[in-house]
């Protein structure tokens, strides 16, 4: 099971005045369960990158197969498609809309025509996973915390039992905490359920603690996909097209061109004070 | 007294019944004393919820206190005839700068404020000049904002208080919604300003490589004000700071779990520069004794 992206390009307002190439013959393959960092600045074609995966947006050409499927072949069932890659958009809180928490995760699921039960028990289900409890059940969506309604929000697209999660900018607009627990959650979701996630995020500190694959989005083309480390190799590049490097890469940079034989490919603290401490 | 001055300023957010009855009250800044000196760059940090957007509106009378007292320039917000005179003292910038642009050409956005203060067309358009220039969007002027950047939409929006000439500018939050090239933009525009125009700032942020450069930082959490001092003096503590929900800059935190290791660096470093300067005179002391 994989999604495998085959010459993906899209414009935007084609054929007048405001024509836009967003994506430029994309090539990528995103095997099962791995945790994908999709890095770039706005405007760099991420977004509409994304909303390929569950065909909210179809290819200008090029081809997308889920699961050796061609999802832009005749008959191909969109809907389940939609059920099995799970997209949480920027803001999703905004989406909240239901009276109470509880009704508003059960929404998704009722939609795929469960049964009453199945329904409630992929709801709760859902609701852990986001460390929402009970006592959050009936609380209206609107009187919950900033990070607490994003994690509803989640849990809403999590009910739904999706293959593959992709979130857009998860953390935007939370602070500190909010952002950790929310990446943390991601990542025992990515371990425990054994789904793929695809994080995009435009943070390069948050994607290098919890990815193992890093694609970097520019002007519509695939820039670089490679590990975290390796990638963050060219800073410079990185740098020229408005992205940085986390700042423990620049450090390691720093100390090595004064004559410290350190890992230069440290892009975490703890990375960065074990390999510093072997020097001292 | 500084040009804001807070005296055990407390707020309550009320929630009402159907009847308009006081149901709950819940208290989001709570006996906060705050003085802050013109030409000062002030920073304000805490998680979301901490009380610190609640204890901005009260700067330009957008919110009043419920308990204690807050001058602006040596005016009292609750006085309501200095309402107008408090709000051209202090400017404010919010998170989401779709939500503060009305003009449909940048220029007339940002004369929009001048306009209204019933300042002559002329000398509105000396101000608009001059704050596009101050903020570097002169140049795009007559653009539509909606095709700009998210960084330069927040400049236009900092542009539009500018050119109100206030003697303080708060903002809040101003970088959540931006990517890392605008947030540099917008911070280096607000420095500027600082700097060459002597303007008062008030920084209200969660980014903690935005406040390094602050003459001072506060740190709210359940609306008191719990650290303050210099960025030096606030971010040695990293303990503390991640009590409160709150990170520390990368240098710091590397330098923190070398300590932890048990090697005995500065505390309080806050960049790369002084880190790699630290581990060097380190190195070199450590040799000498080896």
């Amino acid at each position: 099971m994989s999604i495998k992206i085959e010459h993906l390009s899209y414009v935007y307002s084609s054929g007048t005045v405001f024509e836009q190439h967003a994506l430029k013959d994309i090539n990528l393959e995103l095997p099962d369960g791995q945790f994908i960092g999709i890095i770039g600045h706005t405007g760099s074609g991420k977004s509409t990158l994304i909303q390929h995966l569950n065909g909210l947006l179809k290819a200008t050409s090029g081809t997308i197969y889920y699961n050796n499927d061609n999802i832009y072949a005749e008959g191909y069932n969109m809907k389940q498609l939609r059920s099995k890659v799970g997209l949480v958009f920027q803001y999703p809180e905004y989406q909240l809309f239901e009276t109470d928490v509880f009704t508003d995760v059960c929404f998704g699921p009722k939609n795929l025509g469960l049964e009453q039960e199945e329904i409630e028990r992929r709801a709760k289900d859902a609701l852990k996973l986001v460390g929402l409890g009970e006592e959050y059940y009936k609380v209206s969506p609107f009187d919950l915390s900033g990070g607490q309604k994003r994690r509803a929000a989640i849990a809403g697209i999590l009910a739904m039992e999706p293959e593959v999660l992709v979130l857009d900018e998860p953390t935007a607009g939370l602070d500190p905490r909010g952002r950790d627990e929310i990446l943390d959650q991601v990542a025992r979701l990515h371990k425990e359920r054994k789904i793929t996630v695809v994080l995009v995020s435009h943070s390069m500190e948050d994607v290098a603690r919890y990815v193992e694959r890093i694609i970097v989005m520019n002007k519509g083309e695939v820039m670089y996909d490679d590990a975290p480390r390796k990638v963050f190799r060219h800073y410079k590049e990185l740098e020229a097209v408005g992205l940085a490097a986390p700042q423990e890469v620049y450090l390691m940079h720093e100390l090595s061109a004064l004559g410290w034989d350190v890992d230069t490919d440290a892009a975490t603290a703890e990375e960065a004070a074990a390999s510093i401490a072997k020097c001292l | 007294m500084g040009i804001i001055s807070a005296a055990k300023l407390a707020f309550d957010y009320l929630k009402l019944d159907e009847n308009g009855n006081v149901e709950s009250k819940i208290r989001a800044v709570d006996g906060v004393d705050l003085d802050v000196n013109a030409g000062d760059f002030i920073a304000i940090l805490g998680h979301n919820g901490s009380g610190k957007s609640t204890l901005a509106k009260h700067i330009n009378a957008i919110l009043l206190p419920s308990e204690g007292t807050l001058y602006v320039d040596g005016k009292d917000t609750q006085d309501e005839s200095k309402l107008w005179e408090i709000r051209q003292t202090a400017g404010m910038v919010f998170q989401n700068p779709d939500n503060q642009i009305i003009g449909t050409i940048v220029d007339e956005d940002v004369g929009f404020g001048p306009e209204n203060m019933g300042v002559p067309q002329q000398e509105i358009w000396e101000r608009v000049e001059k704050s596009l220039r101050s903020v570097g969007m002169w140049e795009y002027r007559s653009h539509s904002p909606n095709k700009l950047s998210g960084g330069q939409k927040q400049r236009v929006a900092i542009a539009g208080v500018v050119a109100m000439r206030p003697k303080c500018i708060v903002l809040d939050e101003p970088t959540a919604m931006l990517d890392p090239n605008g947030r540099k933009e917008v911070i280096k525009t607000v420095h500027e300003l600082n700097r060459t125009e002597h303007v008062t700032v008030i920084l209200i942020t969660h980014y903690m490589e935005e406040v390094i450069d602050a003459d001072k930082v506060f740190v709210m959490d359940a609306g008191k004000i719990v650290m303050q001092g210099t960025p030096h003096e606030v971010f040695g503590r990293v303990e503390e700071l991640k009590s409160y929900r709150l990170d520390v800059p990368q240098a710091t935190l590397v330098t923190h779990e070398l300590r932890e290791m048990g090697f005995d660096l500065r505390p309080d470093i806050l960049s790369n520069e002084e880190l790699v300067e630290e581990l060097q005179k380190y190195r070199a002391a450590h040799e000498k004794t080896k």
